[in-house]
């Protein structure tokens, strides 16, 4: 069963919010039903689960719903319809004790401006969670030090939030939602106001602290490449509606209209597609069973100048050039082993594609890409990763 | 063309003559007679008024005063020595000096215990309902009107009823006081609430808080310089009137100015008044002094 399953979710803001319910199930666009009765559609009946342990990110433009879908998620605004199951509880139930309960046990939040209180020390921000639970000052203390640690901000604790700067305050701002131990952290546009730099290592180690920590992230950006970057699975919203939810590699490679091609357009292509994405099928010479003259013919038919060695198990031997393999025709000698260059430039299928302009621009052949065993999987050539930038059709993968 | 707008004046007055006149004061007379019959409860509000300045002046009057004046001046030493502004303590010392040396520091003492009575009794009132309001869109629509008629009202209306059911003296002028000086209070008490950014707000209930721990945990030390700015107008307020409620028997300087005036003293009055001019910067500067942005340092 999912982390968080919601189903059918609604929030219409303003009084008297049923003719707009009933509007959006005749499917009528936000823009007509601000029109007809002056209501605000905040989220549309969004549906999705949340999977345990995944970093769901929610995208879309600002007023696309998405910061509101996500203080729904915790009743900082109540919904108007629908359902929120969290561990299989209906969040939009529970009373205000329950509802407590859930946000001081179950669920934190990050915000995007931080939102620390600036009269408390680090520390004491750290801790506000604990305190408002009545845990006792020690325990509160050593959970937050524990909390700061993860965070990488020991020996701030004494520090008011104004003497630290924006990338550090939302470490502190992490440091407080994770101190609790939640299983579920929401985070509203925690990186958008950081440096684009600072925002790229706090990417990276927040990606370093879920692999330890296998929390449920549901994680809300304007951008496309954070999404990228961070999401398990992405969902793409507009005008409060779902548009579309998948893998990173599903919205790039299937968008699933107009507003997600759009979006996706301006992509870094180069940090989403790997060598798997770009890699052709290689011509290949078996040297436990080839000899001088099948290689020299693969290549001439292939018209290409080296082709790489493969033994009976399709493991990676090396490379041949023609000019060596037409020498030892001449000399009619038939064992190509003697020719094998062992040292060709390799990489693995989950290379990134960014990685891989640097090797094809110091290597004359190919880049062999090889899987588990030393397996040739296929090659990549400069035209391929050329023609993947600029948005051409790649390999699907399975 | 002319004619149309007489005949139109003359059809205008007519009415205006039509109409009676109102027995407002009548009316307000009357609530007020109503209201004597909680006699009981106005009985036991001057109780505790005259209890709650008997204690202040009479401690106050235990201290000797050039003992009260040094530990005047050492707490407004105490609280500029970071800053490095050492006007105050030093205006203390000479000023309250100046103040005994002239004779007034009986009144002195009365008037300060007064002052504080009413600031005691504004806080204690004023922060809950500035509390209410910043947390209640409907009671801040309400006390909103009746503040700005509180604030508008000259401030000797407040003497009339005051006397109607306290008498004369000192209660009724500490209770004035109160009515004139409550508003800052309620008013910053309001703003400051109000002015808690919303992410704080987000962020304190997100991780749970009651709405007890929300208010003493967040807003309240979120608000706390604002608040202590609508103090130190309700203390500056409280004295303006304690020395009006000479008029109604209370005592203290504004007595003397009371009389000076009525004297027509010249002497008598610039003594008095500088009294208080003193007394009212000290007061001001003391309690902007104990309000200082704590993280500044």
């Amino acid at each position: 069963m999912a982390k968080i399953e919601v189903r059918n979710l609604s929030k219409i803001f303003g009084r008297r919010p049923k003719p707009a319910l009933e509007m959006l199930k005749e499917k009528k666009s936000k823009d007509e039903i601000l029109k007809e009765t002056g209501l605000t559609v905040g989220v549309n009946r969004a549906t999705f689960d949340v999977n345990e342990a995944e970093v769901f990110v929610i995208m879309g433009l600002s007023g696309s719903g998405k910061s509101t879908l996500v203080r729904l998620l915790n009743r900082l605004i109540d919904p108007t319809e629908g359902q929120i199951q969290i561990d299989g509880d209906d969040l939009a139930k529970m009373n205000d004790e329950q509802l407590r309960e859930v946000r001081r046990k179950k669920m934190s939040m990050v915000f995007q401006k931080f939102g620390l209180f600036p009269f408390r020390t680090i520390l004491q921000n750290v801790e506000y969670g604990l305190e408002v639970q009545a845990i006792s000052k020690e325990e509160r203390h050593q959970k937050a030090m524990e909390a700061l640690k993860l965070v990488g901000l020991e020996g701030y604790e004494e520090q008011y939030p104004d003497q630290l700067s924006g990338g550090m305050q939302q470490r502190v701002g992490l440091a407080r939602a994770l101190a609790n131990d939640p299983t579920v952290l929401l985070m509203d546009e925690a990186f958008s106001a950081l440096d684009p730099l600072i925002r790229k290592d706090m990417q990276d180690e927040l990606l370093d602290l879920q692999a330890k920590m296998q929390k449920t992230i549901i994680f809300i950006t304007h951008d496309l490449d954070e999404a990228l970057r961070i999401g398990d699975r992405i969902m793409i919203m507009k005008d409060g509606a779902v548009v579309q939810i998948g893998t990173p590699e599903d919205i790039l490679m299937h968008p699933a209209d107009d507003y997600v091609s759009r979006f996706v357009e301006d992509v870094d292509r180069s940090k989403v597609y790997t060598a798997e994405h770009i890699m052709t099928r290689p011509e290949t010479v078996n040297i436990d069973k080839d000899g001088t003259r099948v290689a020299l013919q693969r290549m001439r038919d292939a018209d290409i100048s080296s082709v790489y060695c493969v033994n009976r198990s399709r493991q990676l031997q090396g490379i041949v050039h023609a000019a060596d393999i037409a020498e030892a025709v001449k000399r009619d000698e038939r064992d190509i082993v003697p020719y094998v260059q062992k040292d060709v430039p390799t990489c693995s299928l989950d290379t990134p594609m960014h990685d891989l302009f640097n090797l094809t621009s110091t290597s004359s052949v190919p880049i062999a890409v090889v899987g588990e065993d030393n397996k040739l999987e296929g090659i990549v050539i400069r035209s391929k990763i050329l023609s993947a930038l600029s948005g051409k059709e790649v390999n699907e993968i399975e | 063309m002319s004619n149309a707008w007489e005949s139109f004046y003359d059809w205008f007055d007519a009415i205006l003559d039509f109409m009676p006149e109102l027995p407002v004061g009548d009316w307000i007379e009357a609530f007020v007679e109503w209201l004597q019959n909680a006699a009981w409860l106005f009985m036991a509000i001057r109780g505790t008024v005259a209890f709650v300045t008997d204690v202040f002046n009479g401690f106050f009057s235990l201290i000797p005063p050039i003992l009260f004046i040094l530990i005047l001046t050492a707490v407004g030493y105490l609280l500029v020595r970071k800053t490095g502004k050492f006007g105050l303590p030093i205006l203390i010392f000479f000023g309250l000096l100046f103040i005994e040396s002239i004779g007034y520091w009986d009144d002195l003492i009365l008037t300060l215990s007064l002052v504080l009575t009413a600031t005691l009794i504004s806080i204690i009132i004023g922060i809950p309902v500035g509390i209410w309001m910043g947390r209640n869109d409907m009671v801040r629509n309400i006390v909103t009107p009746i503040l700005d008629f509180m604030q508008t009202m000259p401030a000797f209306v407040y003497l009339i009823p005051a006397v109607a059911f306290f008498s004369i003296g000192i209660v009724p002028g500490v209770i004035a006081s109160v009515i004139f000086a409550v508003p800052p209070t309620v008013r910053l008490t309001n703003l400051g609430i109000r002015q808690v950014p919303a992410e704080l707000i987000e962020a304190s209930d997100a991780f749970g808080s009651t709405p007890g721990q929300k208010l003493f945990k967040v807003q309240l030390p979120m608000a706390k310089v604002t608040i202590m700015a609508g103090v130190n107008q309700t203390i500056m307020l409280a004295l303006s009137m304690v020395v009006i409620a000479a008029m109604i028997g209370t005592d203290g300087i504004g007595r003397q100015v009371y009389y000076a005036v009525g004297r027509n003293d010249l002497a008598m009055g610039f003594e008095a008044g500088i009294s208080l001019v003193i007394l009212a910067i000290i007061l001001d500067r003391l309690t902007q002094a104990l309000n200082p942005d704590k993280r500044a340092s």
